[in-house]
């Protein structure tokens, strides 16, 4: 019971200070002194009190996409190991569930774009919906291998790599890692996919989608993009967290974690330009081939000498 | 008679000198002439005659060609020169809108400044064709106006610019009541460059001339505009690609440069320095000392992050090859200034139309090489930011030799020459901005004709975002970053 509420708090409120943290990390590099990193947390509590305003060219499905985009990431962190190292649901197709419960919030935002008729937003859906259908094989390419690895069916498979492929397992985790912390880039709409700091609807993908959004709904879009990105970060948790740990431990690993995760995200946003939008398809490949290298190695080390 | 009078820049000219013709025989003149329109104006000649002043520059040889075309009163049309010399485009389409003689068989006549509700919009069809309409109020802090992409999936095949929300009578109130501060006000981002060329055109016309000093003064205020300017358009550039170092050093860097104008002037972007005259503020020796250190850290900073930011992949793949303008399309249509410079046409009034200080100085021209691409836009504002700072060092020692002279020469109040014209050029950070200012036998002014270079480079914006991205638009847009009320006037 101590743990469900442990890991409840952290699954609501680190996304915030999640991006805060990134954003103080860009600062760092900007030679900045940058906002309090609660500074997110603040303008969910600021915006959430707002009342919102809706375009009369919208129809009901504007109204209840903010509703599934909070409950599909909230209902897809139950299958996911959180803090304390273990998922509330652990079913053996859980990586299903939670990929397409995920994929639900994103059709509704894409459809809630597309509503609103504007053709900034109807751009963004369609490039939100070209860069997700890239990188769902590739997640599922990776989940696979892995489970084929540890013959367990759930993401706890993600924590026995090293324990069971040794010297692979290292090498696996770090392409996984690798395939991850893309695949956080790609959905958190973060550079060099997307640029959450821009004011220019042109260039925006997650962003415009939500242009019409104001006041609480557009609070709870930015909340259930931040919970988006802490699961993924879960997952890279998972996997380079040792099991067995004492749950006190483990806590705090998984929390170093997701602050490594953030002050990485936010160096990989100093540190390069965006890539051009017709050839985000090609960095998101990158995903998908890596995650062929760790099927291959998983095809070695079982049948391999 | 002579087909075309030939003056220099900044001189008086007796509107009886000016040649008059016929219509179709000025524009036999203009084809069989060949050189570069920077005016071409009509006013209004009284009992309903309109009189058409065309204004050449030639800029191999330091000349500007001048003649006059006049129109009786059922004179309301004639055959546009657009389509012999694309250039004249978009000053045709001007002479159109102000004084309704519309030129016949123009390509492309729409409105420049005047009926946004029904702009004649080109159209595109087929199944994949979209439109996008951006504007005209937009999301970040910037002027009004409106683009519409006819774009195909995410490549753009056309954009139209449609503007003049910022269109404010600039013309009719410099004529009824010009002053600097007016002048200065016209475009705020080009404030001593505007200020100078209207006090260019005032003193030629009351006929004297301001000190040495003050010329330096004004010569150094107008490269430290510059180079304030081309660094925050580096710091922009780098911030619209979000390479954030880029963004955070140059716009620091830019207002490391802003504050030392303040120091000079008490404005930060140099308003009330120039005037009628002379200028209202004297560059002090301690100030100029200090900076000259802050220029030394400039010129150190702009550098070290230049090269880091043209060393970086990411940042390389989003400048090169996007949003090119060829040289041809570039001489075609007539960009001026900046724009024409980075497609490799060198076009710059400061050594075309020169002073006496740049020989004095020792400044001379180094072409650019550039292929029109966003690339070459970044680097030679990279260039020219360098160029301004050895300008700046320059100018500032020689003005130790002119330390006793007044910075302000009594002047003003002379009465303007009466029936007379002057075209004043002066390059602004953006190219070259011409005042064109006439006055009648009461020697009061008649007409004040302006030309931004904005005028002649939107339309090269227009060409540069084709078959790009249109998410590189906000890119393109930033590498020529014109100016909407330059244009709307």
């Amino acid at each position: 019971m101590i743990m469900t509420i442990v890991n409840l708090i952290i699954l609501l409120f680190v996304p915030f200070l999640m991006l805060g943290l990134i954003k103080k990390t860009k600062s760092f590099w900007a030679g900045r002194k940058g906002p309090s990193i609660f500074q997110p947390l603040y303008d969910f509590i600021r915006l959430i009190k707002k009342d919102f305003v809706i375009s009369k060219t919208t129809s009901v499905v504007f109204n209840i996409a903010p509703v599934f985009a909070i409950s599909t990431v909230l209902f897809a962190a139950m299958f996911v190991p959180l803090a304390t190292g273990s998922a509330i649901i652990s079913i053996p197709v859980g990586v299903i569930v939670f990929s397409y419960t995920l994929g639900l919030g994103k059709f509704m935002s894409i459809v809630a774009a597309m509503d609103t008729g504007s053709s900034f937003e109807g751009m963004g859906a369609s490039r939100e919906a070209c860069f997700t259908s890239i990188v769902e094989p590739a997640f599922f390419i990776l989940i696979a291998s892995v489970m084929l690895l540890t013959g367990n069916y759930t993401f706890d498979s993600l924590s026995h790599i090293i324990s069971n492929a040794g010297s692979y397992g290292i090498l696996i985790t770090i392409f996984a890692v690798v395939v991850l912390f893309i695949m956080i880039l790609t959905e958190g709409s973060r550079v060099p996919v997307d640029d959450p700091a821009t004011h220019l609807e042109l260039t925006m993908i997650h962003e415009v989608m939500i242009l019409d959004n104001s006041g609480s709904d557009l609070a709870i879009y930015s909340w259930a993009n931040g919970i988006k990105m802490l699961l993924i970060s879960s997952l890279i948790a998972c996997m380079v967290i040792p099991h067995h740990l004492p749950v006190l431990m483990h806590v705090l690993c998984y929390l170093s974690v997701l602050g490594i995760v953030s002050i990485a995200i936010g160096t990989v946003e100093s540190g390069m330009a965006r890539i051009r939008m017709s050839h985000v398809f090609e960095f998101i490949f990158v995903m998908s081939s890596l995650a062929l290298v760790v099927l291959s190695l998983v095809m070695a080390r079982m049948f391999g000498g | 008679m002579a087909k075309w009078i030939k003056v220099k820049n900044n001189t008086k000219i007796n509107l009886s000198d000016i040649p008059g013709m016929r219509i179709d025989e000025l524009r036999e003149q203009i084809i069989e002439l060949g050189k570069r329109p920077i005016g071409f104006f009509g006013k209004d000649w009284g009992f309903g005659y309109v009189r058409l002043f065309v204004v050449l520059a030639d800029d191999a040889n330091c000349d500007l060609y001048i003649s006059s075309a006049i129109f009786a009163p059922n004179d309301k049309s004639y055959e546009s020169i657009t389509q012999y010399v694309p250039s004249f485009h978009i000053f045709e389409r001007e002479f159109y809108e102000q004084f309704g003689i519309e030129p016949l068989h123009h390509p492309w006549l729409k409105p420049v400044r005047q009926n946004q509700d029904k702009y004649p919009f080109f159209e595109m069809e087929g199944e994949e064709v979209h439109q996008v309409a951006v504007g005209p109020i937009h999301a970040g802090v910037i002027e009004p106006g409106h683009f519409r992409f006819m774009c195909n999936g995410e490549t753009v095949y056309h954009l139209e610019i449609m503007l003049g929300y910022q269109h404010r009578g600039v013309e009719d109130m410099m004529m009824k009541n010009p002053s600097n501060q007016l002048a200065e006000s016209i475009n705020g981002d080009s404030a001593i460059a505007y200020s100078i060329a209207y006090s260019q055109a005032i003193e030629t016309l009351k006929g004297f001339e301001i000190s040495n000093k003050a010329q330096l003064i004004r010569k150094a205020a107008l490269e430290m505009e510059r180079m304030a300017i081309q660094i925050g358009d580096m710091g922009a550039i780098a911030g619209d690609i979000a390479y954030l170092m880029g963004a955070a050093v140059f716009g620091a860097t830019r207002t490391l440069v802003i504050n030392t104008m303040l120091e000079f002037s008490g404005s930060r972007f140099g308003r009330g320095l120039v005037t009628v005259g002379g200028v209202n503020y004297d560059f002090k020796e301690e100030t100029i000392q200090k900076a000259l250190e802050t220029f030394d850290k400039v010129g150190k900073d702009v550098d070290r992050m230049a090269k880091t930011m043209l060393k970086n992949s990411t940042v390389m793949s989003r400048l090169e090859k996007t949003g090119t303008v060829s040289m041809e399309k570039a001489r075609d249509i007539g960009l001026v200034g900046m724009a024409a410079k980075a497609s490799g046409v060198e076009l710059d009034t400061r050594f075309d139309f020169p002073d006496k200080w740049m020989s004095e100085l020792g400044i001379t021209r180094k072409p650019f090489k550039g292929s029109g691409d966003v690339n070459s836009r970044f680097k030679l504002r990279y260039k020219e930011v360098k160029e301004s700072l050895s300008m700046i060092k320059k100018i500032f020692n020689k003005l130790k030799d002119y330390k006793d002279e007044p910075i302000i020469v009594d002047g003003v109040n002379n009465n303007y020459a009466s029936d007379a014209m002057v075209v004043s050029l002066s390059e602004g950070w953006r190219g070259e901005i011409v005042h064109i200012v006439m006055t009648d036998i009461n020697r009061k002014i008649s007409r004040y004709k302006i030309k931004d270079p904005s005028f002649n480079n939107w339309y090269g914006l227009a060409l540069a975002v084709r078959n790009n991205g249109v998410s590189d638009f906000p890119l393109c847009n930033k590498s020529f970053n014109l100016s909407y009320s330059g244009n709307d006037l």
